[in-house]
């Protein structure tokens, strides 16, 4: 329940419905992505990536579990933006358009909690 | 122009692409068998050319994306800067690319 008057609750929204929120959410998601897609390009090149054992203590690392933790949610947070948008723009029939919003958003939240679900596993050593 | 598009379709490519991330997470979490067979078809042609890609996406949607932040704070719009500024991230992604390639071969 808010105590906000109705027209000050639709004032500034405009045709998108939804103001300069998703905007802004898909502005800083990016960058944070910047710091941590570098980061994890940078890190990764420099890792055996055929040799399980090296990968283990790589994700397994602390901190870097930690940083890959940020990178999936920021990233599946950050494309899960994108896509919407672009289903928004492509998918014009009612039912479609809803079907595919709602799937994206279940894979996304799927791809975050698996992702997140491993690198723990790994982290913590189960 | 065909920069712009780009952005969507690097965009999408690395939408796809999540799935290969949360794989390899998947697998370093399963044990050293299911990792070794994800390793070997990552190291198949197919494989590497889809990383390639990956990579040449992610290059180039990181670069275009900071253009894009640098527009959104209202700088960059002129001809010449926009155009310049284009060159410079086809070329900064592909650089980008080739070096990291040459690293991790």
């Amino acid at each position: 329940m808010s105590l906000r008057a109705p027209l000050g609750r639709v004032l500034g929204l405009g045709s998108a419905k939804d103001g300069t929120g998703h905007w802004w959410a898909q502005r800083v998601s990016a960058v944070a992505l910047t710091f941590l897609g570098l980061w994890f390009v940078v890190r990764i090149s420099a890792v055996s990536i055929l040799d399980y054992g090296k990968v283990v203590e790589f994700v397994g690392n602390p901190l870097n579990s930690v940083l890959l933790t940020l990178l999936c949610l920021a990233a599946a947070y950050h494309s899960y933006l994108g896509v919407q948008v672009v289903i928004e723009d492509y998918v014009h029939a009612a039912g479609p358009k809803v079907v595919s919003l709602i799937l994206s958003h279940f894979a996304h939240i799927i791809v975050a909690v698996v992702s997140i679900y491993a690198i723990l596993r790994v982290g913590l050593g189960a | 122009m065909t920069l712009s598009i780009l952005h969507r379709g690097t965009g999408i490519v690395m939408a796809v692409g999540l799935l290969l991330l949360t794989a390899w997470l998947a697998c370093v979490a399963a044990g050293p068998a299911d990792y070794d067979r994800f390793a070997a078809m990552m190291s198949t042609l197919f494989g590497r050319l889809l990383l390639i890609g990956w990579s040449f996406a992610f290059f180039y949607h990181l670069a275009n994306g900071i253009r894009h932040l640098v527009w959104d704070s209202g700088r960059g719009f002129e001809k010449r800067q926009a155009n310049a500024s284009a060159w410079f991230v086809l070329i900064a992604a592909l650089a980008v690319t080739a070096a990291f390639w040459a690293v991790l071969l």
